[in-house]
């Protein structure tokens, strides 16, 4: 495998992610402007409008590039398993400087400011196994301002479906304008502490648009989105109809005692790019 | 309510702002300095007489830009507005030690405590947020920048000049009202 080949696309991966606003959040936003007048609207033409600009000068959409977040699947014949790790950590120092990414990593206990978005677990890498000699790498800059909506509760059982749906509507009114709205909601529920957190990450990947293939969870999405936007925060909070453009939830089985369920908010610039690498190294971004 | 687009030039007095109301668009020009959560913080620490430039006379943009050393000079890459918010642990105190500024431009709403200062005094405008680039097209001019080393791209103080800055939406005007109510919802 020719790894300076795979380093330069995974820079190109990182690029694409952070300039280039995937097709159908463009078209949920542009649909958002149809619904949408006066403040609401003006909000939502700005985010078209930013996101044409990236795309055409090469600037990141925002200027918080995020934590460089990566979700891995390696195939298990895939004969590079080990080479993923350093390649991607070499391609966000990298990037750091050709793109450039704003230097986001920050040690609150040493003080030191970390110049090239490296450090102890950064960039977060999220693996995955299945069949197959492919690895696929998709690329989520994740914000802080959006990030920093994410909640997890541990619900008791006894409040079942209403306690999750009541649950994520009073946690998107709380956020109100600061992560960027219409956001899209994640929503992890089941498993443990940990694993709803992860699912809800997880359930970001899905494109805006999509339903969950298990038709009681798409109804709740569905009920998620129309109840979410019913509230009138709108673009920005700054009044109207679309809050969310979307509400993805991933699940897991509960043990009998708990109801966990997480929370991940992303922004309305729901940066994503995704590229796969064959047995042979050769690599290609979708 | 009929939404008004106006044009404002800084350094201005509180005259210039009494025809601002809530809803209303504005695009801005003159001069902006960045801070967030580290640089209030910092500037709150510092004596007076030790800042080595004068927040006093310019706007006060919450943002912690994306920005390139080409050759001699800085260049904005991407410059959007951060969650105002956070500020609320230091805002009203720094505008109280910085009494002269009148304008603060950030995304979401601001503390309550931040809309009494202001009122009587400046305006609370905000940008839409992760618009970054176009941001970056409407900064003309990188004047300055104070505590890169200490603070890092991010948290350093910015001195920008901007041109036709907007549209930015008055979130809180000088008579004190706010767009933002009850949890954040605009009631308008």
């Amino acid at each position: 495998m020719d790894e300076e080949h795979v380093v330069s696309s995974l820079v190109d991966l990182i690029f694409k992610a952070e300039t280039t606003l995937p097709e159908d959040v463009i078209q949920a936003l542009q649909q958002a402007i149809d619904n949408e007048k006066g403040i609401a609207r003006i909000q939502l033409e700005n985010m078209v409008k930013n996101a044409r600009v990236a795309q055409k000068t090469g600037r990141p959409i925002c200027q918080d590039t995020g934590v460089q977040t990566f979700f891995v699947t390696l195939g298990e014949d895939f004969p590079y398993c080990t080479r993923i790790k350093p390649l991607l950590i070499e391609a966000v120092k990298i990037a750091t400087e050709s793109i450039p990414l704003r230097p986001n990593t920050f040690d609150i206990f040493t003080k030191e400011k970390y110049t090239d978005n490296i450090g102890d677990h950064i960039p977060a890498i999220t693996w995955d196994f299945t069949r197959g000699k492919t690895a696929t790498i998709t690329a989520v800059p994740k914000g802080g301002g959006s990030e920093n909506m994410s909640k997890l509760v541990m619900l008791s059982p006894g409040l079942g479906l209403k306690g999750i749906k009541d649950f994520v509507i009073r946690e998107m009114i709380k956020a109100g304008g600061n992560p960027c709205p219409p956001t899209v909601v994640g929503v992890g529920v089941g498993g443990g502490a940990d694993v709803a957190m992860n699912l809800a990450k997880l359930a970001l990947l899905r494109p805006v648009g999509n339903r969950h293939s298990n038709q009681a969870i798409a109804q709740m999405e569905q009920d998620l989105i129309k109840r979410i936007n019913e509230t009138g925060i709108g673009p920005m909070g700054l009044g109207g109809i679309t809050t969310v453009l979307d509400v993805h939830i991933e699940h897991a089985p509960r043990h009998p005692a708990s109801l966990p369920v997480g929370l991940v908010v992303q922004c309305w610039a729901d940066r994503r790019a995704t590229m796969s690498i064959d047995q042979h190294g050769h690599c290609v971004i979708q | 309510m009929k939404q008004r687009i106006h044009r404002l030039q800084l350094p201005c007095e509180k005259q210039d702002l009494m025809d601002l109301s809530v809803g209303d668009s504005v695009y801005l020009s003159g001069v902006l300095f960045t801070a967030r959560d580290a640089a209030h913080q910092l500037l709150l620490q510092t004596p007076k007489y030790e800042i080595i430039f004068d927040p006093d006379s310019k706007g006060l943009y919450l943002c912690g830009p994306l920005m390139k050393h080409i050759g001699e000079k800085w260049v904005v890459i991407s410059a959007g507005p951060t969650t105002s918010s956070r500020m609320n642990l230091f805002e009203s105190d720094f505008l109280q030690k910085f009494s002269q500024i009148r304008l603060v431009i950030g995304k979401g709403d601001i503390g309550d405590s931040t809309k009494k200062i202001l009122k009587d005094r400046g305006v609370y405008l905000v940008y839409t947020g992760g618009t970054g680039a176009l941001a970056a097209d409407q900064i003309s001019k990188v004047l300055d920048v104070f505590y890169l080393e200490e603070l890092g791209m991010a948290e350093a103080i910015w001195v920008f000049e901007v041109s036709s800055f907007g549209p930015l939406i008055v979130a809180s005007d000088i008579k004190g009202n706010s767009i933002f109510t009850t949890n954040g919802v605009n009631t308008l």
